[in-house]
This record gives structure tokens, sequence and C-alpha cells, in this order.
């Protein structure tokens, strides 16, 4: 039966993870497909997974009253969506909408944390790989606050 | 690996090249709400105008002053002169008021160039962001004109709001080629908007090239270009195939009156577009 594996040992984000930490990850991964306009999670749920988009494009929005929803960031293939599973109290801080059919794999977060807590070996790793997205998206927020495209800039 | 690149830099043709020629507008089109495009018609008896993608004029608004400006048209039309510009001082104020029929000065063009010629057998990564996709423009013009010459072609663009994108028609145009990889993306966005949202930067780890036989031009606000320089490192691209255009104050064009310069070189005459491998050391000076 094919598995997941070999997309999952491809993928920078798991690049250089021991072979038994990836088989421990293919166990809690699944293939899922969100048309375009299906959201994929709403803030305050509980947030028991993450994402590795495959194909496709994801919106972060937070919905603000009188203003609307409002896109925070775009999301596409190869990236990584959903990090509020690793932290405490695990609930989704914003929505996430497929701006288009979006295909990727889902990863069983509260299955992780489990195997994370029973193996801080793989725990490590994953939060290394974690913390480094969350910095570049940290980055890209900061820019974004400069208005770096303002006439003084 | 074809060789790497260098910059291109052209003879001033200009015989005095302090001495502004008079111009016509042809055209003028508002662009977003405060940047507009004008096309100037050169004189009959020079047969033309000639540049190279990346180099600038200066441009004289009759007892206003002068402005440095990047040429914005296509380098293989030399019945037009293009120029888009940010009304954001009081000469470019006053020269967003200018008609069709008016005049103006005009000096050039100076400067160096994007190694247009050079990159050719190259993937061409175009990276920028807001006003600086106006002097990139000439060198989009040039690589699809010689599309065979050149690998994979793409652009990276990001601007404040969809509202303040440039050329949106061509972008869609380019779009819609198969041969040219066009990523868009904007700061903020409202709900209704299908594009991309976050920082240009982020657009580069996405882009499909070949990072050992790339050639990367990028034009923007410093802050920008930063970060950018930084993206582009991290997918291999090494300092001689990052090519940056450099902005400051911008005076006499020919290096003689020294505003602009920048460590060893001055921007008018050396730049504004530079081999980043040549600038890296004085980049993040902050006194420079």
């Amino acid at each position: 039966m094919e598995t997941l594996e070999p997309l999952l040992t491809e993928h920078p984000f798991l690049s250089g993870l021991e072979p038994q930490h990836i088989k421990l990850i293919v166990g809690c991964a699944s293939n899922v497909r969100f048309d375009a306009g299906q959201y994929i999670f709403r803030e305050d749920e509980e947030a028991n997974q993450f994402y590795i988009i495959r194909q496709g494009k994801v919106a972060l929005e937070i919905y603000a009253a009188e203003r609307g929803s409002l896109i925070i960031d775009t999301l596409g293939e190869g990236d990584i969506l959903g990090w509020s599973w690793l932290i405490p109290p695990y609930n989704w801080r914003f929505d996430a909408k497929a701006v288009e059919l979006t295909r990727a794999i889902a990863l069983d977060g509260k299955c992780l944390r489990t195997k994370c807590e029973n193996d801080h070996h793989l725990g490590y790793e994953l939060l290394k790989r974690f913390a480094s997205i969350v910095e570049q998206r940290l980055q890209s927020t900061r820019i974004q606050l400069l208005d770096i495209y303002d006439a003084r800039s | 690996m074809t060789p790497v690149p260098e910059t291109q830099t052209s003879e001033i043709k200009t015989i005095e090249p302090m001495l502004p020629a008079v111009y016509r507008i042809k055209r003028v089109q508002q662009d977003t709400h405060d940047t507009f495009t004008m096309e100037l018609e050169p004189s009959k008896r020079n047969g033309g105008f000639s540049f190279a993608p990346g180099q600038f004029n200066m441009l004289y608004v009759f007892g206003v002053g002068e402005v440095p400006i990047s040429i914005s048209g296509d380098p293989a039309n030399k019945q037009t002169i293009v120029h888009t510009t940010r009304a954001v001082g009081a000469v470019t104020k006053a020269m967003r008021k200018l008609k069709r029929g008016d005049t103006l000065g005009m000096r050039g063009p100076f400067g160096s160039s994007w190694p247009v010629g050079e990159a050719a057998g190259s993937d061409v990564v175009i990276l920028t962001g807001g006003i600086g996709l106006a002097p990139l423009r000439p060198a989009i013009y040039h690589v699809l004109a010689n599309r065979e010459k050149y690998g994979k072609v793409v652009l990276l663009y990001g601007t404040r709001t969809p509202a303040d994108m440039l050329y949106r028609r061509e972008l869609e145009q380019w779009r819609s080629r198969f041969d040219i990889e066009v990523q868009i993306t904007v700061d903020r966005a409202m709900n209704g908007w299908h594009g991309n949202v976050g920082v240009v930067t982020t657009l580069i780890h996405r882009a499909h090239f070949d990072p050992h036989n790339a050639v990367a031009m990028v034009c923007g606000p410093e802050i920008m270009m930063r970060f950018a320089i930084i993206e582009l490192h991290k997918r291999g691209l090494t300092d001689e195939r990052i090519f940056v255009s450099m902005e400051r104050n911008m005076k006499c064009g020919i290096g003689f009156c020294g505003h602009c310069q920048y460590g060893p070189t001055f921007i008018c005459k050396d730049g504004p577009v530079y081999p980043y491998s040549s600038i890296k050391d004085i980049f993040t000076k902050r006194e420079i």
C-alpha cells in the first residue's frame, strides 16, 4: 500500500528527521482536500491538527466587527499551516479558509503531542522546526507593520 | 552555469549633459492615487531616444525644480519616453499637474542598467515592491521580447494594497502567459481579494527557478531589499548574481556634484544598478 512516507520524507519541513520519527509522524498523517471557500478551521475551535499544503492557497483571516474578515496572510504550496496544536490552550487564533481548491497532508496534533511527550528527542526536533516557521512569520509580520511602501520609506 | 553577469554602464550620449532639452508630454495616465505615468515625445531631429533598462532621466519642471526619475517604458520603442512617478515632493507634485501638450526639460539617460544581456542563458528572478516595478519594467519588456534567450522567468511583486498595484492590465497579460511566473502579494487586503497576502519576500521560497543558474534583479524600499537578499541567499543565490537598484539624492546625474555619493561610488554614475557583491560591505551601514 502506498503511504505518505515518501512525501513527508522529501518535505523540507521534515528533512533530516530520523526514519523512526518519520514513521511515527506518518502514523498521524492523512490526505485531505478543501474546496474553494471552505473553512479549514475557525477561530477558537480546538486545534488538533496542522497541515502541510501540497497544492492550493489558504487565507488566514480574522474577523473584525464593522470591517468583516481581514486577510492577514496567505499560505501556499509547501507551506505549513497551524501551530496552535502545539501551544496551550490548543485553540485556533484565526480562521483558515481555502481560497482555491487545496490539497494538504493533515497531521494529527493531539496524537503528535502524546508522542512528543514520550519521546523528547522527537519533540525537540519538531519544536525546532516550528520555531523556525514562527520566526519567519514574525519577521514577515514585522516588515508588514513597517508599511515599507509608504513614501517616506 | 553561465558566467556571472555585470551591470551595463552606458556612455552618456548627451552632448551637454547639464543642459535639459525640451520635451512635449504626449500622454499622462494616473496609475494609483499618488502615482502617474507620463509619456514624452522625443525631438524628431535626434531620431529617437535610446536607453538601457534601469537607467534614469533628470526631469525638470520649469520654475519648480529637477528630479531623477527612472525610465519605465519599452527600450525597443525609441519614439516614446515613459516615466512613472510618485507625487511626493514639490517637483513631482507639480509634475502631476502637467497635461498633454505641456513641456518639461529632460537630461539623460544616466546610470548603469540591469544585466539583461549577461543574464541570457540564466533563469531571471525579478523581485520588486511598490513603485520599484517601474525601473524594472523595461527589463521585463526586454526579457519577454527576447524570451528564447532566457531560462525560467519569475516576477515577484508586492504592494501595500490591491489599489496600489501598478500596471494592473500588463500584470494580468503577463500572468496569462505560459512563459513567465507572476506572483503578486499585498500587505493588506479585505475579504474578496483572492491573491496573496504577506510581504513580497515570502514569495521567494515558493518561486520556481534554479538558484544555481539564476540572476535576481531587485528594486524596492531598502528594507525590502535587505530581507529579499536574505531570502535569496537561503535559496542559494550568490552575491554576484543578485542586482539591486539604489536610490539617493541625485542632482547632477554625471558624478560631479557628489550629492549621491554612496561609499566610494556615485549612484548617478556607477549605479543605480549594482551587483550586490560590489556594495554588500556598505549596504547595511547606517552612515552611508
